[in-house]
């Protein structure tokens, strides 16, 4: 299969990106700078991310389209007003995770941002659960772009006057170069942010705007170094379809009204893992030392037994030292709970801790 | 002066007497990216000929460092286990990993030289 490259490849390459594949595509892993410097500088002022390799599905639908869309999501779409936006999962009938994802109510129907390395097989899937009653598009010309960092209100309100104004999780739609382009204000770094949908066409131009205010181009590296510290759940890492929201400890975005109705895929184990707890969690764990504990690294409790696994492990350039999440036996998922993790054949010592490791507050914006 | 020599694995060692110093190549460091954990052999232990001899990890990945030549560890470099990020900035002075007493200097031979590696670690980059 040939591997596709997004509308920025070629601003990447000038600024000496390091590639690699990412999903099936050639994406950026971090540009001159290095992962730590790319990290901070994100923390402390604005970064720029492609992610135009994740999926932009348009579905659009008559009145009943909501009621279809109940029956897959935990979501309450009757009561999500325009352009605001929810967390939410694609579930098989085990509750296990196909995938997650950021559901926005638009005009006529909805905008449903999708993993890379999922789009393909969600929209197979959503196809066929939707019977083909609703007009559904996988829109390949349009790019994605995050802002992310303390200084994007402020830079990219230079350019599209009046995003300032957006509360978190909510978007709009804003005009540039006389095209329509489609603002929230989210992302997935733990920073105030922005994510931008707009024509492939006009990415380059707009990302050199950005980057002319102050902005710098940020590769996938540092956004899983960012996403680790805000204590944020990576598909085909903290989440697959063997694991469910409730395990993912991501039950907030399940609504609790759907939840006692009961009418989606997967809502008999939702509802008896609420009831009945789960026997595994997802936690947040920090190594003592300065041991770097990756994926697939072995957890074990004081008495040396076996009780999990890691998922994402790397160094936390703002935490200044290394942090994972992980899953174990419920147990053992207290904060401070002490554990052991088995690297190149020794254990070292850790803690189960709270998430996120790192915490800013999100900006809400200035109409709420 | 003491000549630096390199191995495949991207590893300079220089010779003092008996006593070799060892680290990583800058080439090394760049491939890596920003290094944030070292390990280190323990002083006294004995390491082997293209045996592993300690521990870097990058933000992306953990890489084995290997010792081109055998010999007993008599000294480690502690300042780049607090602070690896010193890894990155002067690997080929000040941030050498360990220094080993040799045991059989016919062991430096095989290594390559200076243009010799330069030219090594250009192709096998590209």
């Amino acid at each position: 299969m040939e591997i596709k490259k997004t509308s920025l490849y070629k601003l990447h390459q000038d600024n000496k990106a390091k590639f690699v594949e990412f999903a099936g595509y050639q994406m950026p892993i971090q540009y001159s700078d290095g992962i730590v410097e790319e990290h901070k500088f994100t923390r402390n002022h604005s970064g720029i991310f492609d992610v135009s390799h994740m999926g932009q599905l348009f579905i659009y639908g008559d009145e009943n389209l909501i009621e279809d869309l109940e029956k897959i999501f935990p979501l309450n779409l009757k009561d999500l007003k325009l352009n605001h936006s929810k967390y939410s999962f694609l579930m098989n009938d085990e509750a296990g995770i196909y995938d997650d994802l950021i559901v926005t109510k638009i005009e006529q129907g909805f905008l449903i941002i999708l993993n890379a390395a999922c789009k393909e097989n969600d929209f197979k899937i959503l196809s066929k659960l939707l019977n083909n009653k609703h007009k559904m598009v996988l829109d390949e010309n349009r790019s994605l772009i995050a802002i992310q960092g303390p200084k994007s209100a402020q830079i990219l309100n230079n350019i599209i006057n009046g995003v300032e104004e957006l509360s978190f999780m909510t978007g709009n739609w804003f005009l540039f170069e006389q095209q329509k382009i489609y603002i929230t204000r989210s992302g997935y770094t733990g920073e105030d942010g922005f994510e931008i949908s707009l024509p492939n066409d006009l990415v380059e131009k707009f990302t050199k705007r950005l980057i002319e205010k102050g902005a710098k181009l940020i590769g996938l590296g540092a956004r899983d170094t960012l996403r680790l510290e805000a204590g944020l759940c990576l598909y085909g890492h903290e989440l697959d379809k063997n694991k469910t929201p409730v395990e993912a400890n991501l039950k907030w975005a399940i609504s609790k009204e759907r939840v006692s109705k009961g009418n989606f895929i997967g809502s008999n184990i939702i509802n008896k893992q609420l009831n009945d707890g789960v026997s595994k969690i997802r936690v947040g764990i920090k190594p003592e030392g300065r041991v770097i504990a990756r994926e697939k690294t072995k957890i074990f409790n004081q008495s040396d037994s076996y009780i999990g696994e890691i998922t994402s492990g790397t160094f936390g350039p703002s935490v200044n030292g290394p942090v994972a999440m992980g899953y174990v036996e419920n147990e053992f998922s207290k904060k401070d709970t002490k554990v052991f993790l088995e690297v190149r054949g020794k254990k070292y010592p850790a803690n189960i801790c709270g998430l996120p490791f790192y915490k800013k507050s999100y900006v809400k914006g200035a109409n709420k | 002066m003491s000549e630096v020599k390199y191995s495949k694995e991207h590893e300079w060692i220089k010779l003092e007497g008996d006593v070799a110093t060892i680290g990583i190549t800058k080439h090394a460091t760049e491939m890596l990216g920003d290094i944030v954990f070292t390990e280190l052999p323990e002083k006294g232990s004995n390491v082997e000929k293209d045996g592993t001899a300690g521990v870097v990890e990058s933000t992306k990945a953990a890489s084995d460092v290997y010792t081109p030549v055998s010999g007993e560890v008599v000294d480690t470099n502690q300042d780049i286990v607090d602070d690896p990020s010193k890894i990155n900035q002067d690997p080929e002075n000040t941030a050498w990993f360990f220094k080993l007493k040799i045991k059989d200097k016919s062991e430096m031979d095989s290594l390559m030289n200076k243009d010799e590696y330069d030219k090594f670690a250009k192709e096998s980059s590209s």
